[in-house]
């Protein structure tokens, strides 16, 4: 535990009875909110105005955009399972559970690259028009965060399988609820509404 | 609900005795070295765009002179300076000063814990924004120079290569503006955190400092305002380097929505820095006129009415970009009730000052000076705000006199308030007080002289954006080139001024006396430990048992009472 030796006495404390680490997740999130806020907010915007969009969007594909919002919500599941499993103190299973995660997080973006390759060959580029500069910058900003929330949860597992701060994988579990929550927005903003 | 889960046992110790000169300055995770780090930076920044200013300032009073230092200004290096001086002195000047180097040292020491809650990210957050200074540095370098398009960074001005002739600055610039938001935001959330769950056992909501309080505000406002921005920015990128249309009308985009995107961040921005300004200003006036604070929980509720109202203002910057002129009235509407709650807050300071036993100290001279200059800044916005009024004013110099006397005030004045009150305390030597003094007087003169003009100038007609005035005959009068060259030679005084301030900070560091514990007789906790203090703050962390303005409280033999004396 010398990790938790060198930290300052501040880190301990908790004034509003709330974990400090969970405190800061929560204000990460109300950050990116807004910074989804704006893109998405712009893009219905623009999609008030510009009718043209509808006969855009009919071309993305629902049966893979449907299917990619399943794998993210049973990741889901796994994360909460996870933080079930480190509450219990079961640091190794929460670090399997935590790998399962991962797993539909990975399987999300193969399909994600799968499907931007086909759209790509069929003329649909990022410089097509402002719906395809839409799709591609957003869903583009949430794999992002995808990508940086599997590799945070593999550092993550690595820890919490020697049951070494098991407080991360609630950590890393809300986080990545928030990221299934953005998907759930883009969904049916760039799938369902044709 | 206050619960403290500090471990009583480990409220004692500093095992970082012996560290090397790298480990202990440049990679230190101790809050008090990461404020040197922000406010040197910073400083070395503000000598840049103060640099800048003098260049472009000579093209404008002596248009096609060879400027010492310079050389001809030509158009491009024109726009170049005065982009990066609006940039550099509101992003890597008054940011990191302000609310990094000043929320960085206060928060720990006025909250009474040993460190920020993430030390860690506290130094990434350093290494981040010394990139985006690398990053900036670069853009000046690059094929075509740095960015002129101003610091607003409007389309198609910012997204076309064909009209601005910087293509790769402009992208550079926007990488170091990006660059510089993700350092702030991780600073942010760590000040949040930090002020939110750290306090020290005692310390109430109402026994915070009203500076760590608006440095917090500050905080969230950042927090959340930055985020279309920074949408807005990769929407930019991509506009720029993949061939999107975000901002392009002819391919279906729209140029305004960047203006809603920066401005919907750029007008809480402006409370970004001045909060903790004003918060450093109640500081000092309450130590200096040896009172309690006027209405502490009307400053604190002001402060947070003022962030809110601050999200509904923006669109006042775009009254002439075309937006519909019945949302033009309601604008006008917000912008001139937010002038209410800053108004409020300076009665509250002059209630504060009126019966107390004031000292004309450098600081407080400062915070008195602050005052002054904010109340014309604010004062002019009222004509801006005006929709109607604005349409004639805009994009004159007016504006750029308006802005000046507030800025000036938040990111100079402020910033030369807290150094002086807290130089003791950080470096534990005290200031040559006459030369303290002259340079007070000598730079809040020569700053009146240089804007002051420049307000006549601006409704005269002289436009910002012009470069060479003699292309315009009507603008050649000599009531307005002597206006123009006294604004110039007003500068190169009040930068000449600035040695006056590099000297005594230089020599007080090296010979200065050296200070007590408590030199201003203050009651905030960083006056309660070593100047300066040591790794870890305290040996023993305080407890605290009142409110931090119990000056001259009747009955006690001292005119102060510490937050963290028992009786």
């Amino acid at each position: 535990m010398s990790a938790a030796a060198d930290r300052p006495i501040a880190t301990g404390r908790s004034a509003t009875g709330m974990p400090t680490g969970r405190l800061a997740v929560w204000w990460i999130i109300a950050s990116e909110i807004v910074i989804f806020g704006g893109l998405l907010g712009s893009y219905v915007m623009h999609r008030l105005a510009h009718d043209a969009f509808a006969e855009q969007a009919a071309h993305t594909n629902t049966w893979i955009g449907a299917f990619n919002t399943f794998v993210l919500l049973t990741s889901s599941l796994f994360a909460v399972q996870a933080h079930k499993a480190s509450d219990e103190g079961d640091g190794k299973k929460a670090a399997r559970l935590l790998y399962y995660t991962m797993a539909g997080g990975v399987i999300f973006l193969v399909v994600k690259a799968f499907e931007w390759t086909t759209e790509i060959q069929a003329g649909y580029t990022i410089a097509s028009n402002t719906f395809w500069s839409f799709y591609y910058t957003a869903a583009g900003i949430h794999a992002a965060h995808v990508i940086a929330g599997v590799i945070i949860m593999g550092i993550v597992a690595q820890t919490a399988k020697k049951n070494l701060e098991l407080q991360r994988v609630e950590l890393i579990g809300l986080y990545w609820h928030f990221v299934d929550v953005v998907w759930i927005f883009l969904f049916p903003l760039l799938y369902i509404a044709k | 609900m206050v619960v403290q889960h500090a471990d009583p046992a480990h409220e004692h110790g500093d095992h970082h005795a012996t560290q090397s000169w790298v480990k202990k300055y440049l990679l230190s995770t101790d809050h008090k070295i990461i404020c040197f780090q922000y406010m040197f930076t910073g400083m070395t920044l503000a000598i840049v765009a103060g640099f800048f200013s003098y260049v472009f300032r000579m093209q404008m009073a002596f248009p096609g002179m060879n400027v010492p230092g310079w050389g001809l200004v030509t158009p491009s290096d024109y726009n170049m300076l005065v982009t990066n001086h609006g940039a550099i002195m509101i992003f890597w000047v008054a940011m990191p000063v302000l609310i990094a180097a000043f929320g960085n040292y206060l928060i720990p020491l006025m909250i009474g814990a040993d460190d920020m809650v993430f030390p860690k990210i506290n130094r990434l957050s350093y290494q981040i924004f010394l990139l985006s200074v690398v990053v900036l540095f670069a853009s000046f370098f690059v094929d075509g120079g740095g960015f002129g398009g101003a610091w607003t960074m409007y389309p198609p001005l910012m997204a076309k290569a064909e009209y601005n002739l910087t293509g790769a600055g402009s992208s550079v610039f926007l990488l170091a503006v990006a660059l510089e938001f993700v350092a702030f935001l991780l600073g942010g959330i760590n000040f949040v955190t930090t002020a939110m769950n750290a306090r020290a056992p005692g310390m109430k909501l109402y026994d915070i400092p009203i500076v760590v309080w608006m440095i917090v505000i500050a905080s969230i406002l950042f927090m959340a305002s930055v985020g279309p921005l920074i949408a807005g920015a990769v929407m930019m990128l991509f506009d720029q380097q993949l061939g999107t249309a975000f901002f392009d009308p002819n391919r279906g985009g729209d140029p305004i929505l960047w203006q809603h995107l920066f401005w919907f961040f750029g007008h809480p921005e402006v409370y970004v820095v001045l909060l903790p300004a004003i918060g450093i200003v109640a500081e000092i006036i309450t130590v200096f006129s040896r009172k309690k604070l006027f209405a502490y929980k009307t400053v604190l509720n002001t402060a947070i009415g003022t962030g809110i109202l601050s999200f509904t203002v923006w669109a006042h910057h775009q009254f002439v970009a075309g937006i519909d002129p019945r949302m033009a009235n309601i604008f006008t509407v917000t912008t001139l009730i937010i002038s209410i709650p800053i108004a409020e807050m300076m009665f509250v300071y002059v209630a504060t000052l009126y019966g107390g036993s004031i000292t004309l100290s450098t600081p407080m001279l400062w915070a008195l000076g602050f005052i002054g200059t904010f109340l014309i800044g604010g004062v002019t916005g009222i004509f801006l705000g005006a929709s109607g009024a604005d349409i004639y004013l805009h994009d004159t110099y007016f504006v750029l006199a308006h802005f000046h006397y507030t800025f000036f005030p938040i990111a100079i004045i402020g910033t030369y308030a807290g150094l002086t009150f807290w130089f003791p305390k950080m470096f534990g030597k005290e200031m040559n007080e006459t030369l303290g003094k002259i340079h007070f007087w000598g730079t809040f003169i020569s700053f009146n002289c240089i804007f002051i003009p420049l307000f006549f100038t601006g409704m005269l007609g002289d436009h910002r954006r012009i470069f060479d005035y003699t292309n315009f005959p009507e603008l050649t009068t000599p009531m307005l080139e002597n206006l123009r060259a006294f604004a110039t030679l007003s500068l190169i005084v009040m930068l000449g001024f600035q040695l006056v301030f590099v000297y005594n900070f230089v020599t007080s560091l090296l010979w200065g006396k050296k200070a007590e514990i408590n030199p201003w007789r203050a009651n905030t906790l960083e006056w309660t430990t070593a100047s300066p203090p040591p790794h870890g703050n305290w040996p023993v962390l305080p407890t605290v048992y009142r409110g931090p303005y119990e000056y001259s409280v009747p009955g006690r033999k001292d005119d102060f009472w510490p937050q963290d004396a028992k009786g």
